[in-house]
């Protein structure tokens, strides 16, 4: 969190690319450099809730980058006339109406999923990701780096929750996606031969285990440390 | 820079006002689709006491309102066992009570919904019954359909829901191979007396000798404990109207 707070405007001149090299590292840099997960640790809840399997992480995956480009488009928007004693108020009144959206959508769409997710996708307001990217970046540059910043961000959570959804539907239930992959495997070796799923992957603690693992391999390999 | 009072409110009130309109905005438009994947989906839930989830995930939405029509006939008892066709003047339906409302009520006073699971086209052909039951889990309320053989002792089906369990501990209650351990256990005990099925503490013992236990929640004990007061109560409740259906030979069975 402390080195975003730090980011200013950078002065733009007036026709830069669409896809600039520093628009760019809006998006790519959230992904693994300054990953919301495995390097701010922010909103580690959810991504160990909703993980035990693929279909509901994607689910949960897109509706965070729903809100947060949202949140960070409508902040960006307003960001001149926001009175700064309320902005707090202000940001959690758009974040909490664009998460009751979501919900609702769900609600009427995907009932199943609503049912499985609903506490989580109202649990996207205290995601600190969301509000850490309104406080830090949307409330004091333009509207479509706003608009980059938030996607790569919530891209960034969402391709972390999905590895660890993948490790644990495919260890904890044998699956992917609810279609069984062990099953399938161990017919291919005869009768008697079966791979077995770890109960562990399914409950919280296999979600720690598997992010802890990739924090891990992710820091060997950038060579990152905590300050 | 600092803003004047009167800015904050104003910039607050209206920043209210258009969240609120397009809350409510949303929530009428799309309140007629929800209603519908509601209805739908308590439909899965009774026939899921009946039959595999396989087989419920594999219809169309269509085929399942046709398939409910043609199989599953329903009436409203009270705690005697007696049917009820009106309350308060107004007629009740099965479809229509809202179990949950009636949970608040003391067991006396509440409407019981029974759903009879019968063979196409003749209704007195029942193949099981199905009660909905209602509870408290941990964090909010759960519910689910019991559903029992003919001789209103054997489960033939149980499929529970929940509104706010937590995810991958007490949620696991809608998990089909949760639901399986109830199959072909039994409520009745030797002595003929009402025992209902309870789920022990722990998880990943065998309990498929013993018909009135089945293996626990991990993680969930005390999700797993309302599911036992649930189907403890429940099954008190419904029990007027099992002793009459079992008082009657199969032939006098009036569905």
């Amino acid at each position: 969190m402390s080195t975003e707070t730090a980011e200013k405007e950078v002065a733009v001149k007036d026709a830069e690319d669409l896809f600039s090299k520093r628009r760019k590292k809006l998006i790519t840099d959230p992904l693994v450099d300054d990953n919301p997960i495995t390097i701010q640790v922010l909103g580690i809840c959810s991504a160990l809730a909703v993980t035990t399997q693929m279909q509901p992480t994607l689910v949960m995956a897109l509706s965070v980058i729903f809100v947060m480009v949202m949140a960070n488009l409508s902040i960006s928007l307003l960001r001149n006339k926001i009175p700064t004693r309320v902005r707090i108020i202000v940001q959690l009144a758009v974040v909490a109406s664009l998460v009751t959206l979501v919900n609702e959508v769900l609600k009427a769409f995907a009932f199943d999923m609503y049912k499985e997710l609903s506490v989580f996708v109202g649990l996207i307001i205290t995601n600190c990701i969301v509000m850490g990217r309104l406080e830090a970046y949307a409330l004091g540059n333009k509207p479509y780096d706003s608009v980059l910043d938030g996607f790569g961000s919530a891209l960034g959570y969402s391709w972390i929750i999905l590895t660890v959804a993948f490790f644990r539907e495919l260890w904890g239930s044998g699956s992917l996606f609810g279609i069984p992959i062990f099953d399938g495997i161990s017919s291919l070796f005869g009768d008697d031969f079966q791979l077995a799923t770890n109960g562990l992957m399914v409950s919280p603690v296999g979600a720690f285990i598997i992010l802890g693992l990739l924090i891990w391999v992710q820091r060997s390999k950038t060579g990152y440390v905590e300050h | 820079m600092q803003q004047s009072n009167a800015y904050i409110i104003t910039f607050s009130i209206i920043l209210t006002v258009v969240l609120g309109l397009l809350l409510s905005g949303t929530s009428e438009v799309l309140k007629p689709i929800q209603k519908k994947a509601e209805e739908l989906d308590t439909k899965k839930q009774i026939l899921g006491a009946v039959m595999s989830a396989d087989e419920i995930s594999e219809m169309k939405p269509e085929e399942i309102n046709e398939f409910y029509q043609n199989r599953i006939s329903s009436k409203v008892v009270n705690l005697e066992g007696e049917e009820v066709e009106e309350q308060d003047g107004a007629q009740v339906t099965a479809e229509t009570i809202d179990v949950g409302k009636n949970y608040k009520k003391a067991p006396e006073e509440r409407l019981y919904p029974v759903f009879i699971f019968h063979e196409e086209g003749d209704e007195d052909a029942a193949n099981a019954y199905i009660f909905p039951v209602y509870g408290n889990g941990l964090w909010d309320n759960i519910w689910g359909y019991l559903a029992l053989q003919t001789d209103m002792a054997t489960i033939e089906g149980i499929t529970f829901s929940h509104a706010g369990e937590t995810p991958g501990l007490g949620a696991r209650i809608t998990s089909t191979d949760v639901q399986q351990r109830y199959k072909e256990k039994s409520i009745y005990n030797e002595d003929g007396e009402l025992v209902s099925v309870v789920m022990q503490k722990g998880e990943g013992k065998d309990y498929s000798g013993d018909p009135h236990k089945v293996d626990g929640l991990s993680g969930a004990t005390i999700t797993a404990d309302g599911v036992n007061k649930m189907l403890k109560s429940y099954l008190d409740h419904y029990k007027g109207y099992m002793e009459k259906k079992k008082e009657g030979s199969p032939r006098m069975a009036q569905n």
